[in-house]
């Protein structure tokens, strides 16, 4: 009955996701509207990570570089093709392809840990200096001026698949925007709750254990990383489809660790809690930036240093904890049944948090 | 032949510059098995106490090798009191909570002195090789980088304070039942790395520009060394420090310095790949 119940409750929770998604651009103004498909396109980045640090046990400070790779990629084949749909899927493939080669660099190296975050952190900045110093005629691929530190302006945004003429309004864009990450998350969701899922949080607990019963770690966790790269290049090519511009420093170091930070504040392990503290992290940046009174480093630092120290599982555990508490559970299989229906109501309360 | 001994200059500035930068992080990452991601603030503030206390009237020499380590050290006292006293034994969460601790730094600095760029003068002259031109500060800084070596060394290895740090390092239980309180001894442990690190930036106060963001430059190369280097502080640091230094000037003098950089991450990376657990961790193995 409770599994029933939780199919059911899941069920509702998506369709009002999706309604949610369908009717806002008809209630909300454009500015918010724009602003909601940029939370939108870099939550999907959020999961990218949140999959692999969460559920794979590995962190990378770099997760910018596959994001950083699929913006170019699109914005190079874009500028090229003039058409966003074989651009949109080189956006995934190139990062992917990437990370199979550095994983496979990484993992078959059996280097964990804080070395994987040197490695990690270091490849993003040789690609951050390298794109850097593109600038000058001589750097070009096809039509696309690479531009350097200036970055690439106008790039072609997307299109109605097949027809390069019909440019996507910004309804339609958040259309995408929206459904990618509702896509995605339920992707996730459902990779997690299959036996590969298992085996991939089985390899997070215990390496040597999940080897003994005759899963490869290495293999394991080479395609959790290409995965988790090709969801940052899918974002990246979104991130670009907003902003129609791509320059150098989506590499950066400090968007690394604002990731980070969204992952920490909106809870480790969940999938939900990296898009809720995503929007939240990045509405309060958005809101001190217009206000000019406070210095955004000032909050985000303060914010980070609180939430490790006083509330490190994050929002959404920590909600869905006290949640516990103030609604006792007749009986413990139900309790559990409970924890898994929360996500997909909250996706769509984040998608109408405006 | 003066274009070799410039060049050899250069790689003697970026290995001694590098190894200054790093020291202070390699002890508390050696000790404490903590990554300070705050390392590159704790350099901004000493370049800051510097230049501040310098520009107020201070003479450059006691400005940069008092002030500046004295005050990066008590803030370093204050932040382990404060913070890193609850975060032993979990390096990811250190190194979240360091991180947030760099934001908040370069946010408080940049409140308080704003967005601008500061320095001060170079201090001792130049001389000439043949055409070319370099300055008695290289040489200084290469002298700095041989003194603090010789006193960490002697400090480790010959004093009452050296002996117990490292038996804490080694088996902080052991060292705790013959009497030791580990919790002091990493609280000034901490709080002598970041003092360390104060002086560098000090020291490099007059060859660099300096912004509240200015720590991001160095804390990825100082990471990476430290980490390249492994565990042994000294000859872990100072042989990666060599290396990289090396790389890098080398790479810049036949390249650019854009690719002098690329080079180092890349050699990094190889490194690594190659010896999982450092440099010290195969060739100077037990030392300190």
């Amino acid at each position: 009955m409770p599994a029933r119940f939780r199919l059911v409750a899941q069920a509702v929770a998506v369709i009002v996701a999706i309604i949610a998604i369908a009717l806002i651009p008809s209630v909300i103004e454009l500015f918010a509207l724009m602003q909601l498909t940029l939370f939108a396109a870099m939550a999907v980045l959020a999961l990218s990570l949140a999959f692999i640090w969460g559920f794979g046990g590995i962190l990378s400070f770099g997760q910018t570089a596959f994001f950083g790779l699929g913006g170019y990629a699109y914005a190079i084949a874009a500028v090229n093709f003039q058409d966003s749909t074989p651009s949109i899927l080189l956006a995934i493939i190139i990062p992917s392809l990437f990370a199979a080669i550095l994983g496979y660099f990484i993992f078959f190296g059996r280097i964990s840990d804080v070395y994987l975050g040197v490695i990690t952190l270091t490849v993003t900045l040789i690609l951050f200096n390298c794109v850097n110093s593109t600038s000058g005629d001589e750097y070009r691929i096809g039509k696309a001026l690479l531009g350097g530190f200036n970055g690439m302006p106008a790039v072609p945004t997307f299109n109605v698949p097949f027809y390069p003429d019909q440019i996507l309004s910004p309804e339609q864009s958040w259309w995408v925007t929206g459904g990618a990450l509702l896509g995605i998350f339920l992707l996730l969701r459902l990779l997690l709750s299959l036996p590969a899922g298992r085996v991939i949080v089985a390899v997070r607990e215990n390496e040597v254990r999940a080897s003994l019963l005759g899963y490869d770690p290495r293999k394991v966790k080479l395609l959790t990383f290409i995965l988790s790269g090709a969801i940052a290049g899918l974002a990246g090519a979104l991130y670009v489809n907003w902003g129609a511009f791509v320059g150098p420093t989506i590499f950066s170091l400090s968007l690394s660790a604002e990731i980070i930070i969204w992952i920490t504040v909106g809870g480790l392990g969940t999938l939900l809690g990296p898009i809720v503290g995503c929007v939240l992290i990045e509405y309060i940046v958005a809101y001190i930036g217009s206000q000019q009174a406070l210095n955004s480093n000032l909050v985000l630092g303060a914010v980070l240093v609180v939430f490790v120290l006083l509330l490190p599982k994050g929002l959404v555990p920590t909600a869905r904890d006290l949640l516990m508490r103030l609604v006792p559970a007749p009986k413990p299989k139900a309790q559990h049944a409970d924890d898994r229906v929360p996500p997909p109501v909250a996706a769509s309360h984040m998608a109408g948090a405006e | 032949m003066a274009i070799y001994l410039i060049v050899a200059l250069d790689v003697l500035n970026g290995i001694s510059s590098l190894f200054l930068l790093c020291l202070g992080l390699a002890i508390i990452f050696g000790m404490m098995k903590i990554i300070n991601l705050a390392h590159g603030e704790f350099i901004m503030l000493g370049a800051y106490a510097t230049v501040i206390s310098a520009n107020a009237g201070v003479n450059i020499w006691i400005a940069m090798l008092v002030v500046a380590p004295l005050f990066v050290g008590l803030v370093g006292l204050v932040i382990e009191r404060c913070l890193i006293r609850f975060l032993y034994g979990r390096l990811v969460d250190s190194m979240l909570a360091t991180w947030g601790l760099s934001l908040l730094i370069i946010g408080i600095v940049t409140t308080i002195y704003g967005n601008t760029q500061q320095g001060v003068p170079t201090p001792l002259g130049g001389f000439s090789i043949g055409s070319y031109q370099s300055s008695y500060y290289t040489l200084f800084l290469a002298g700095m980088a041989i003194v603090m070596m010789a006193v960490v060394y002697g400090v480790m290895s010959y004093t009452r304070f050296g002996l117990i740090a490292r038996a804490t390092m080694q088996n902080p239980a052991m060292a705790a039942t013959l009497g030791v309180n580990p919790a002091r001894v990493y609280m000034s442990t901490f709080a002598v790395g970041a003092a360390i690190t104060g002086l560098a930036g000090g020291l490099l106060a007059p060859v660099s520009g300096i912004t509240p963001g200015m720590g991001g430059a160095y804390v990825a190369k100082a990471f990476m060394t430290v980490v390249g280097g492994g565990a042994a502080i000294l000859s872990g640091t100072m042989s990666a420090a060599s290396l990289f230094g090396a790389v890098n000037q080398v790479g810049a003098f036949f390249t650019t310095p854009v690719y002098g950089e690329v080079l180092v991450f890349t050699a990094a990376i190889v490194l690594i790949r190659l010896l999982p657990q450092g440099i010290s961790g195969r060739f100077f193995k037990g030392n300190l």
